[in-house]
């Protein structure tokens, strides 16, 4: 159906596409408050919640509405544009980066092609670290906004810590690039569903990326800007209501996505191991391979969690040089011998 | 110096190797410890649907006993607040009237008896002190409460219920 020159049904299919990509990293989000509380309660020997619903399902719910009804303070001395700017930018741009991820080979319903990728931009890995580093925007004004000198020094250091990982970060992805001569994440995940994934070539950039998407994340043992202890909660102390709500909610769909990613760039994405020799239907193994993508996910999200309650937090100064003294070197040298060996590949 | 156990040992302050500087295996070690805690027993209990048992010789709220026949017991003579290293418990006697005779046990009640919950110490000096076994420590404690006036407790919270009225 054409209209006005435009595919219409494409149109419909995208924007089901993008809603549903959306709600899914939404509702994981809220899930994974509960799997942080749960996880922690079991590293720590506790139950963790289990008062709301069975298991403590509905906990999330519950707090989300606690979070609906709480008082909403702006305060007096604070620029009140940038003061809301701030957690909106966190929000939004948590969300963005979720567009360029294939969630799926393509699904074929009434004839027509339809892939669970919302964008199949040629420049997949550029768009992402584009809109990640847009993240610490939000950081970075909702902090000076707030008016409050540990505000702002979290939001310094958010800031500094962000682009110091995002240098290793990059880096760890061009030895990536070098491999797979892509920049595109379905060719990426494409080129790992016919041979083996990312992580037996790279493993060593793997690791930086890692380490570093921890850091992006503001996740432990790299959660300086939040710091509960030394700086009252950080960027978002004087934050109030939904808007702390949103800060909190941004950084775990930050979470979700950059585990996403990791899957997808070293982890094969949707590829399983003999998922066509099967002898399935493709729309079959379309579903299992995105089941696939979602266990996989779900296992970085644990393993996130997992290194937040054991690792304690880094000190600035160690912070820093293992920022710049340790992982870019390494990843230089990982990037280097990558370039190295596939030169003399094609040779 | 002597040390007081031989459990004491010498702080190692050798310079870190290279293995102990890259932190990768310690991480990795701490790591496999707290997956291990995942599966291990809980240590708490989920407390209002699952309570821990006290131990036998557990000292909780007091009561005040009544004899077989419901009359109470304690004679106002004060040995427990006189025992009470808190000095949590305070008393007025009173003489019994004729016609009481059902009521109190002996010639002298208490007409107010309270504890202060808060002074407690638990220690049960009153329990010992008490010639007439009229104050007892139970298995339960002090609930919690806004205020603390709410924490004396009188003759009506301390008193068990009489026997034969509960019969009847």
């Amino acid at each position: 159906m054409t209209l006005l020159s435009i595919d219409w049904f494409f149109l419909i299919e995208k924007l089901l596409l993008i809603s549903v990509v959306l709600v899914l990293s939404l509702v994981v989000a809220m899930y994974a408050t509960w799997g942080e509380r749960k996880v922690a309660a079991w590293i720590q020997d506790r139950l963790g919640p289990n008062r709301a619903g069975p298991a403590g399902l509905l906990q999330p719910l519950a707090d989300g509405g606690k979070l609906f009804f709480k008082e909403e303070i702006i305060p007096t001395n604070s620029n009140r544009f940038l003061f809301i700017l701030g957690p909106s930018i966190a929000m939004v741009v948590a969300c963005m980066t979720s567009a360029v991820i294939p969630w799926g080979d393509t699904l074929t319903i009434a004839g027509r092609e339809i892939s669970l990728q919302v964008a199949d931009v040629n420049i997949g890995i550029l768009y992402i670290f584009a809109v990640v580093s847009m993240g610490v925007y939000g950081i970075m004004l909702g902090g000076w906004a707030s008016n409050n000198k540990y505000s702002l020094l979290a939001s310094v250091r958010a800031a500094s810590q962000i682009i110091s990982y995002e240098l290793p970060m990059g880096l760890a992805l061009i030895a990536l690039l070098m491999l797979t001569g892509t920049l595109s994440l379905k060719e990426i995940v494409e080129q790992q569903r016919h041979g083996l994934w990312n992580i037996c070539y790279q493993p060593l950039g793997f690791f930086i990326f890692l380490v570093c998407a921890f850091a992006e994340c503001n996740r432990a043992p790299f959660d300086l800007p939040e710091a509960e202890n030394e700086l009252n909660g950080g960027y978002h102390l004087e934050y109030s209501s939904m808007k702390l709500g949103f800060f909190l909610f941004a950084e775990y769909i930050n979470m979700f996505i950059s585990s996403a990613l990791m899957a997808t760039m070293y982890f094969g994405g949707y590829a399983f191991p003999w998922m066509d020799k099967l002898g399935l239907s493709p729309n079959m193994v379309t579903i299992l391979g995105f089941v696939a993508l979602f266990i996989k996910t779900l296992l970085f999200i644990f393993f996130f969690m997992w290194v937040r309650w054991t690792v304690p937090r880094f000190r600035y100064d160690q912070l820093m040089r293992l920022g710049w003294r340790v992982l870019i070197p390494l990843a230089l040298v990982n990037m280097l011998g990558t370039g190295a060996v596939e030169l003399f590949k094609h040779h | 110096m002597q040390a007081l156990t031989n459990r004491a040992k010498q702080v190692d302050r050798r310079p870190m190797t290279f293995a102990e500087k890259l932190y990768i295996p310690a991480i990795a070690k701490g790591m496999g410890i707290t997956f291990k805690h995942i599966f291990q027993r809980k240590a708490t209990v989920s407390y209002p649907d699952q309570k821990r048992e006290f131990s036998p010789v557990f000292r909780g709220l007091h009561i005040l006993n009544r004899d077989e026949e419901g009359r109470e017991r304690c004679t106002a003579c004060g040995l427990c607040a006189v025992a009470c290293p808190a000095e949590a418990i305070t008393m007025e006697a009173a003489e019994r009237k004729p016609g009481e005779e059902h009521l109190y046990r002996e010639e002298k009640y208490a007409a107010r008896y309270e504890i202060n919950m808060l002074r407690c110490i638990f220690c049960g000096f009153c329990e010992e002190a008490c010639p007439k076994d009229a104050i007892y420590l139970s298995e339960t404690f002090a609930p919690a409460n806004y205020q603390r006036k709410g924490f004396i407790y009188g003759k009506d919270d301390l008193l068990i219920p009489d026997p034969k009225a509960q019969n009847k």
